[in-house]
């Protein structure tokens, strides 16, 4: 192992993270970072399928037949996104309705992808598992990041919880209603993408 | 033949793979069918008693629910009861209903306010009933926000006219705005209106909230703030629902059922 297990789990949240260097899966970091609760629960799932999909691909990667090994891994982890959707229907049904599509839409989130193809068809199971790990911890991080702006600032609550007395409801905090749009994801994520290569040079392109 | 032999491999493990990922797939939406329409069922009812402001957080929904609420099918077009023999209203599934061919219609454009596309012919109703008197009566509504079709249920009281409680249990509109539609804060703002004037429907959702005084104040209801198109699409639904080709037929024959005369016109 070229890597030590702490390096596999660790250093995707900051120094290599999915999100931020190698900007993958912004679609879905959009969607759902409205609300702390709903990015927390995303997370969650997309690091369970990370992890489960890359550790399948990796124990069967030796008998995967390369001309179809994305159609393989597409399985896999549609498979996987499938259950867990699955299963928050039948035991989480109130988060799964404010999660509604966009658990689907995991099988096309590119991390899972990316890890399975550029980590997993090469590696042991066990350092896949934990680079998935590592990965979805990556992608919770900046979810959880951007929810905790966009909830607070736009909302006035912290995983739903008051913490802002709203103007609407009669408190002095005027809500910021570009925060609740998605599209302000951009933002955050972009200042946040600034503060990472400022921290790590090493991140930043060359020109 | 070597060639042969690593062409056929590939086909080999796709097949295998398949078979077991469809098998899983399978096992799980089998297996776990019965607990989530139990849970999406249970939804719906919760839904049902908030609208008709029964519904108390912790409360056992089922028991209520049994031992409250009647459900009963009717024809949206003569306003009767359908009997249950027909019928039966703890199996028929409205929104089915809705996009079958052989059970609903198509609308035209000129009449279909609330952006349905196709009514269905039955509809179910809830009647609450106190003391063997018709107390509540919770409707299904829905219709197109900004982005989507709004699902929701609005009690009226006995008299057929007040509002008590509305909900919307499916939306998606714009998280912070146009979702606000499921906030109660908001939904506590119908309590007590009133829809129908003088046998008509009389009922305003306004952008930048009621201004007027005294009765009149009774058929408005604050918009939403930032979501304009949602509250149009309110109010669209609600004159929808509540006019000649939804709920009125139904209502104005309970009403005289009921032997309630029709509203007197000073009568707010």
């Amino acid at each position: 192992m070229s890597e030590s297990k702490r390096e596999l789990i660790f250093s995707p949240i900051l120094n290599r993270n999915p999100i931020a260097l190698l900007v993958l899966g912004i679609c879905s970091a959009l969607a759902v970072t409205g609300q702390l609760a709903t990015a927390f629960v995303m997370s969650v799932c997309v690091m369970a399928v990370t992890a489960c999909s890359s550790l399948i691909i990796s124990l069967v990667r030796k008998r995967i037949p390369s001309t179809v090994r994305i159609g393989v891994q597409i399985m896999i982890i549609a498979t996987l996104v499938i259950l867990i959707d699955q299963i928050l229907k039948a035991y989480f049904f109130s988060l799964s309705k404010q999660l509604s599509i966009y658990v689907g839409l995991i099988i096309t989130n590119c991390i899972v992808m990316g890890r399975a193809e550029g980590f997993a068809m090469s590696n042991p199971p066990l350092a896949s598992f934990l680079d998935g790990i590592g990965n979805g911890l990556g992608y919770g991080f900046v979810l959880m990041f951007t929810a905790f702006i966009r909830e607070l600032l736009g909302s006035g609550t912290l995983f739903g919880y008051q913490i802002l007395p709203l103007t609407v409801n009669g408190g002095w905090y005027e809500r910021n209603g570009l925060l609740l749009l998605p599209a302000s994801a951009f933002f955050i994520i972009a200042l946040l993408i600034w503060l990472l290569r400022s921290m790590y040079p090493e991140q930043q392109e060359k020109d | 033949m070597a060639v042969k032999e690593s062409n056929i491999k590939p086909f080999y493990t796709a097949l295998i793979l398949a078979f077991v990922c469809s098998f899983l797939v399978a096992a799980a939406s089998v297996g776990l069918r019965p607990l989530q329409i139990k849970n999406s069922r249970l939804d719906q009812h919760k839904n049902i008693l908030r609208a008709a402001g029964l519904y108390k957080k912790g409360m056992a929904v089922d028991k209520l629910f049994a031992s409250a609420v009647e459900p009963r099918i009717i024809d949206i077009a003569t306003g009767r009861f359908v009997p249950e023999r027909k019928i039966d209203p703890a199996i028929f599934n409205q929104r089915a209903a809705a996009i079958d061919p052989e059970r609903s219609r198509a609308l035209p454009r000129s009449i279909d306010q609330a952006g349905l596309q196709r009514l269905e012919k039955y509809s179910l109703v809830y009647l609450i009933k106190k003391n063997g008197r018709l107390s509540r009566i919770v409707f299904p509504i829905r219709g197109k926000g900004l982005w989507s079709t709004m699902y929701g249920y609005l009690a009226l009281g006995a008299d057929l006219n007040t509002v008590i409680g509305i909900t919307f249990y499916e939306n998606g509109e714009t998280p912070g705005l146009g979702a606000e539609v499921a906030n109660p804060a908001w939904q506590a703002g119908w309590r007590g209106k009133k829809i129908y004037r003088a046998g008509r429907v009389d009922f305003q959702v306004v952008k930048g909230g009621v201004q007027v005084k005294g009765p009149a104040a009774l058929h408005e209801v604050d918009g939403i703030t930032g979501a304009t198109l949602t509250s149009n699409g309110v109010n669209n639904l609600l004159h929808f629902w509540f006019g000649k080709y939804g709920f009125k037929p139904f209502i104005d024959r309970l009403r005289q059922k009921l032997k309630r005369p029709p509203e007197v016109k000073n009568n707010v």
